[in-house]
């Protein structure tokens, strides 16, 4: 018998990678009043400023948080053994959102606040409050040895934070308007800083998830196993829990909550290939990507020249995809 | 240390264990011997899987050790002592996606270097594929596990235990779901492993197969009750009196048979 090729993930790699370019050129030219052909807009100074410094950025960073999402749930489906995983379940979102709403609340009233908010940007203290919020949970649970420790705290955390979020915007109302393009997941205010640090996050996480790969590859026989089977685990899991961290958390600093597609990528891919983790994680990496260009071009045409929230979008299309495949009992 | 435990693969002595205050293991001493396999019976509850998990070093006895060629458990590295002992669960996951034949070459993961980073070798391959023969799996091998009956997917992660190419094999309840037919064909594989100065220690319930094995251990209540060849009359009085006389051991030709009492 020949060993198996697992040709069907480079069809499906190509493919995405295809899509990725075609939406790349849709999104390059969806503007608010419907679409125009970006090489023809190429001639015209004004359009080409509006589609290297607007369009161009937006397209690539959305196409970068749908690649770190789809790679984050991959490693964290992975990692909890658990096809309903997805990358927020360690804390990252709530860290982020918390972060974000104490240093609003509080940048008015206190010089510390507003000193804080100036030094890192508001990406830059949610990517903090991001990894905070990973940190508390990975201390909560005393480390990363224990799966179902580390997934409860997780929940824990992301409830109690979340909370605590919540508490705040019922006193503020102006600082739920504020945080509401966070909240509900904008790709809008995406530019080429942004595309730079998602960029910096995919080519540090994707290398080091697919070293852990065989990892997430024993994993899938039980703990157990994988520890017989020379695995350090408490090591490995450390390391699973960085990706995860880093992916998810660039993710969230730079377009907010987007809904999801984490949670459906990997199982997209899938569906139309059987694939050991190394595959399975460059896959549902191009298959976020995909995902959210394509919900941001979708968010951008459907109501123009208004503007649908990306994450409403990645909510709605994924709520119906996960009923779908609830109802054909594929999970 | 006694002669038997000194010239053992792998040995366990005084070895107590304990889940909370209670104790499921009690003051264990057993020897496994290359060349030979050793069937662990007893009843539901006897402790035989805890012992297994301790003999694999998956486990911290409270009391006592497990000594794999003469060096305690512990003083081994995990990678050292995954290639020397191959371990099979009672209870695999039974969900996952990846292919058969993924599955098997993860029993190769101890010999790929750290994290099973480096590429596999032809004797790698060799070691998958004569896996696969042995557990009558190569006609499946593309087919993912969770698309697989009960008796396939045991026979998968047999497979995956076997391609190890481990000195000691730990299997609990390696026949689990298995047709007659490839009940024999394990039989066949196990002592074929053991002839090939492995040894093999397993789990089983089925006490017929388990009487084909080269030497028995019968365990009650965290207690090892008697060790003896197939053949000792101890031992099958001691099988008798675990199993509270619902069956007796009889002698069918030149084989031995435990019979259910009605």
């Amino acid at each position: 018998m020949r060993r198996p090729a697992h040709g069907s993930v480079v069809v499906v790699c190509g493919v995405l990678i295809a899509l990725s370019v075609a939406l790349c050129v849709l999104g390059l030219g969806a503007g608010s009043s419907g679409w125009h052909n970006p090489f023809a807009a190429w001639q015209d100074v004004t359009e080409r400023q509006i589609l290297l410094e607007i369009r161009a950025p937006r397209t690539l960073g959305a196409w970068l948080v749908g690649a770190l999402l789809g790679l984050s749930g991959a490693v964290a489906q992975g990692l909890f053994r658990n096809p309903l995983a997805e990358p927020y379940l360690l804390g990252s979102s709530s860290g982020a959102t918390l972060a974000l709403a104490m240093v609003l609340s509080f940048s008015g009233q206190s010089a510390l606040a507003s000193s804080i908010a100036g030094r890192f940007g508001v990406t830059g203290l949610a990517f903090v409050g991001a990894l905070g919020g990973v940190a508390l949970t990975l201390f909560i649970a005393r480390g990363a040895s224990h799966t179902l420790r580390l997934l409860l705290s997780g929940v824990v955390v992301g409830v109690v934070l979340g909370a605590l979020t919540s508490l705040m915007t019922v006193w503020s109302s102006e600082l739920w308007r504020t945080m509401q393009s966070f909240m509900l997941g904008n790709t809008g205010l995406l530019g080429w800083s942004a595309c730079v640090v998602l960029l910096v996050a995919w080519v540090l996480t994707l290398p080091l998830a697919l070293l852990l790969a065989r990892v997430l590859d024993a994993l899938t026989l039980g703990d157990e196993t994988a520890r017989s089977l020379g695995i350090p685990l408490g090591w490995a899991r450390a390391a699973l829990v960085m990706v995860l961290a880093l992916s998810a958390g660039a993710a969230v600093a730079q377009a907010g909550l987007i809904a999801f597609v984490g949670l459906a990528a990997p199982h997209l891919v899938r569906r139309h290939t059987q694939t050991r983790h190394s595959g399975l994680l460059v896959a549902a990496s191009l298959m976020g990507g995909v995902l959210l260009q394509g919900a941001d071009v979708l968010a951008r045409w459907a109501i123009a020249p208004e503007e649908l929230p990306v994450g409403v979008l990645t909510a709605v299309l994924g709520g119906a995809y996960l009923l779908w495949l609830m109802h054909r009992r594929a999970v | 240390m006694s002669s038997d435990a000194a010239s053992a693969l792998l040995s366990v002595q005084g070895l107590s264990a304990h889940f909370g205050h209670t104790a499921v293991l009690q003051n264990i001493d057993l020897a496994c011997h290359a060349g030979q396999w050793l069937a662990v019976v007893g009843p539901n509850g006897a402790g035989k899987s805890t012992l297994l998990r301790c003999m694999a070093g998956l486990l911290m006895p409270s009391r006592g050790q497990v000594l794999l060629e003469g060096v305690a458990m512990p003083h081994w590295s995990a990678s050292a002592r995954a290639r020397q002992v191959s371990w099979l669960s009672q209870q695999a996951q039974d969900d996952t996606p990846m292919t058969v034949y993924d599955t098997v070459a993860l029993g190769r993961l101890p010999h790929q270097g750290w994290m099973g980073l480096s590429a596999r070798t032809m004797l790698d391959e060799q070691a998958i594929q004569t896996a696969l023969t042995d557990t009558d799996m190569t006609q499946s091998a593309l087919r993912p596990l969770n698309a697989l009956s009960g008796g396939e997917r045991q026979r998968a992660w047999l497979a995956r235990a076997l391609a190890v190419h481990a000195s000691v094999l730990l299997l609990d309840e390696p026949n689990a779901h298995l047709d007659a037919p490839h009940q024999r064909l394990l039989t066949r594989v196990l002592r074929r492993e053991a002839a090939q100065g492995r040894a093999v220690v397993s789990v089983v319930h089925d006490l017929s197969l388990a009487l084909a094995a080269d030497r028995l251990a019968v365990m009650a209540q965290g207690r090892l009750l008697a060790v003896g060849t197939r053949d000792d009359q101890v031992v099958h009085r001691a099988i008798e009196q675990v199993f509270d006389q619902a069956l007796a051991i009889v002698q069918v030709q030149d084989r031995w048979m435990a019979v259910p009492q009605i």
